[in-house]
């Protein structure tokens, strides 16, 4: 007689457990087509949300940070040290990279500060500064640079210079007002330049009037605020007649280590003349800071828009426990205990939660990752991606699991704890 | 089978009490189809409800085969339910997502039956009542009177001590509620105890003993 009180807890939660599965499995499959299309279209752009808003904004930071990879750091990036205007026995360095199986290619550049100016045809006296500003000057091997950055596919206007130019230059798109206008005397840019532009150059105490050829648009700040002349004659122009560059920006062959080359590079004593650095070490700082504040801001979106589907589940499932009160009391009228009721929700929620994250993924990893990553978002400061790892993503499912749990349980509880006969009656 | 003594049950609604059950003593034997008939409001229902742990009486005791029913805890109770009655509701109380014989496995689930064991057990109860051509309909493809027999499948699919009907024949024409009181009797005189809350003398006759709730105590009649 009392054997039913003196059941053990295992096999209890069994019974509850299949007795759930099966009420849950009926109800989906017998409930409204439309409502059930409904709640999986609703987790479905709940999982998008948390995946893709902070993904667009951590790619937006990332596309900036890639950009400035692929089209300047590459992926080592050797300097001058502090104290030295140019790398110390740069024709080594390079003969070392040259040879170097792992080295896909690299682009020696000389740099230099200087001034370009505009306008100044039409200056009312001698003394007047026409349109000035200030500019890091790169004398560059075009084809080289080209091999390894692309750069000639960053042209927005005119032509790359070549080897044998003289006088002719491409300038970044942020010195020019069309492009980059500031309302500020701390950014001037130079107006009314276009290509076939006269304009002055001051660098190395030298002036010399050149002629706009093509202009560039990176993306990269880096990139964008340079002014571009063909290593020779910018060579010439400097009095760097020893070659010794000012950066060597190297790309690795794929599955290449870059702190392995880095490493070897240090152990040849290549760090006593230069500053050897991944991509990593290079990155400017404040790229690094914005990346980790976009991170904070996405987790944080990420945390809205996971209360915002736990709040989803648990109102759909209040709903649901709410208008089928009658039939949970019957069931518990019948002797089915409340436990299995409760996993008969539970087991909704997660249904609901899977099919709306399996529909997620594959819009997401299926369509929309790899079409961004083929048509990057035109952003104004960065080609945007959308970051989207497994690690991560899974991470946000599991998250989004036991938000779903909890809220598939908590409204069932409520419902379900109300008196069993107020329940059948629909008192 | 079943011993009530000195059952109470007081419904307030606001300052307004009103005491249905005033101290009601019942006795039901083993084999025993016993009627309860009484006005409409009289507390029939409520008096079933009591009996078959649906609810608490304010104060009072039952014992069911020995079991001092009125003590066991909730989740005690919903087990008792499970292993030793059964249930027949005036509006059918099937559960709308599930076939006729899926709502006649549930108590076997529940207690741990194998699906195909219930199922086979399920089978037989729906044969029992006639309606194995419909164990796969949905309630919403069944007649009322169908529903009514899935309901009493249901109830006693898991062959319980004492089946408690609720106006089992209320929403039913005369024809079906003829079919269902003789399903009802067919049981009885196999063995089974029943309690039928009815308020139609005609088949309140058909029982071995009618009770009669007036004032809040029972009368034999």
């Amino acid at each position: 007689m009392f054997k039913f009180i003196k059941k053990r807890f295992f096999t209890d939660f069994k019974n509850s457990l299949r007795v759930g599965f099966f009420l849950a499995l009926r109800q989906v499959k017998n409930s409204s087509k439309w409502t059930n299309f409904l709640i999986i279209g609703v987790m479905t752009l709940t999982f998008l949300n948390l995946v893709v808003v902070s993904g667009v904004l951590v790619g937006l930071i990332d596309g900036a940070s890639n950009a400035v990879g692929k089209r300047f750091l590459k992926d080592i990036f050797i300097s001058n040290l502090t104290e030295k205007k140019f790398i110390l026995n740069t024709t080594e360095i390079t003969e070392i990279l040259r040879a170097n199986p792992n080295v896909e290619g690299f682009s020696a550049r000389y740099t230099e500060g200087g001034k370009i100016e505009a306008n100044y045809k039409t200056k009312l006296r001698q003394d007047d500064i026409g349109d000035e500003v200030s500019a890091i000057f790169a004398g560059i091997n075009p084809e080289d640079e080209n091999k390894l950055t692309g750069i000639k596919s960053l042209l927005i206007e005119g032509e790359f210079i070549n080897e044998n130019d003289f006088d002719r230059v491409v300038l970044g798109s942020m010195l020019l007002d069309q492009y980059a206008k500031i309302e500020s005397s701390s950014f001037p840019t130079l107006s009314g330049v276009g290509i076939g532009s006269k304009i002055r150059v001051k660098v190395g105490g030298y002036t010399r009037e050149v002629t706009v050829k093509g202009i560039i648009k990176s993306k990269v700040d880096e990139l964008d605020r340079r002014i571009f002349f063909p290593e020779k004659q910018f060579r010439n122009l400097i009095g760097r007649f020893d070659l010794n560059a000012s950066e060597i920006a190297v790309g690795l062959k794929d599955g290449a280590s870059p702190i392995e080359m880095k490493n070897y590079l240090n152990n040849l004593g290549f760090n006593e003349f230069a500053k050897i650095q991944t991509k990593e070490d290079a990155e400017p700082k404040f790229l690094k800071d914005i990346k980790k504040t976009f991170e904070i801001l996405g987790n944080l979106i990420s945390g809205i828009g996971l209360a915002v589907a736990a709040i989803t589940i648990f109102i759909v499932i209040f709903i649901n426990a709410i208008t089928r009160r009658k039939y949970i009391g019957i069931l518990k009228g019948i002797g089915v205990n409340a436990r299995a009721i409760e996993i008969a929700y539970v087991f909704q929620s997660i249904f609901y939660a899977l099919v709306g994250t399996i529909f997620g993924s594959i819009l997401i990893f299926g369509f929309l990752k790899p079409y961004v990553d083929a048509h990057p978002i035109n952003f104004p400061f960065s080609d945007g991606i959308i970051v989207a790892t497994l690690s991560g993503t899974m991470m946000r499912v599991l998250v989004l699991f036991i938000a779903t749990l909890i809220a598939g349980f908590l409204p069932a509880r409520i419902v379900i704890n109300r008196n069993t006969l107020d329940s059948i009656l629909g008192r | 089978m079943i011993k009530a003594t000195n059952l109470v049950k007081t419904f307030k609604t606001g300052d307004t009490k009103l005491t249905v059950l005033k101290g009601l003593d019942i006795d039901v034997k083993k084999g025993e189809f016993v009627s309860i008939t009484g006005r409409s409001g009289s507390g029939k229902s409520t008096l079933l409800y009591q009996l078959g742990l649906l609810d608490h009486p304010d104060s009072g005791k039952i014992i069911i085969d020995g079991v001092e029913v009125s003590k066991l805890s909730e989740r005690d109770r919903t087990g008792f339910r499970l292993m030793e009655l059964g249930y027949v509701f005036q509006d059918y109380a099937i559960i709308p997502e599930l076939t006729a014989l899926e709502n006649i496995m549930m108590p076997l689930l529940m207690k741990g039956f194998d699906m195909k064991k219930a199922e086979k057990q399920g089978r037989e109860a729906l044969s029992r009542v006639g309606l194995l051509d419909k164990q796969k309909n949905l309630p919403s493809q069944l007649s009322g009177g169908e529903q009514q027999r899935v309901s009493i499948a249901r109830a006693i699919v898991h062959s319980p001590k004492i089946i408690f009907a609720d106006e089992p024949t209320a929403n039913l024409d005369a024809e079906t509620a003829m079919v269902v009181m003789k399903t009802f009797l067919d049981l009885n005189r196999e063995g089974q105890t029943i309690v039928m809350v009815t308020h139609e003398k005609e088949y309140a006759d058909m029982t071995h003993r009618t009770l009669f709730l007036n004032e809040g105590i029972l009368e034999n009649k």
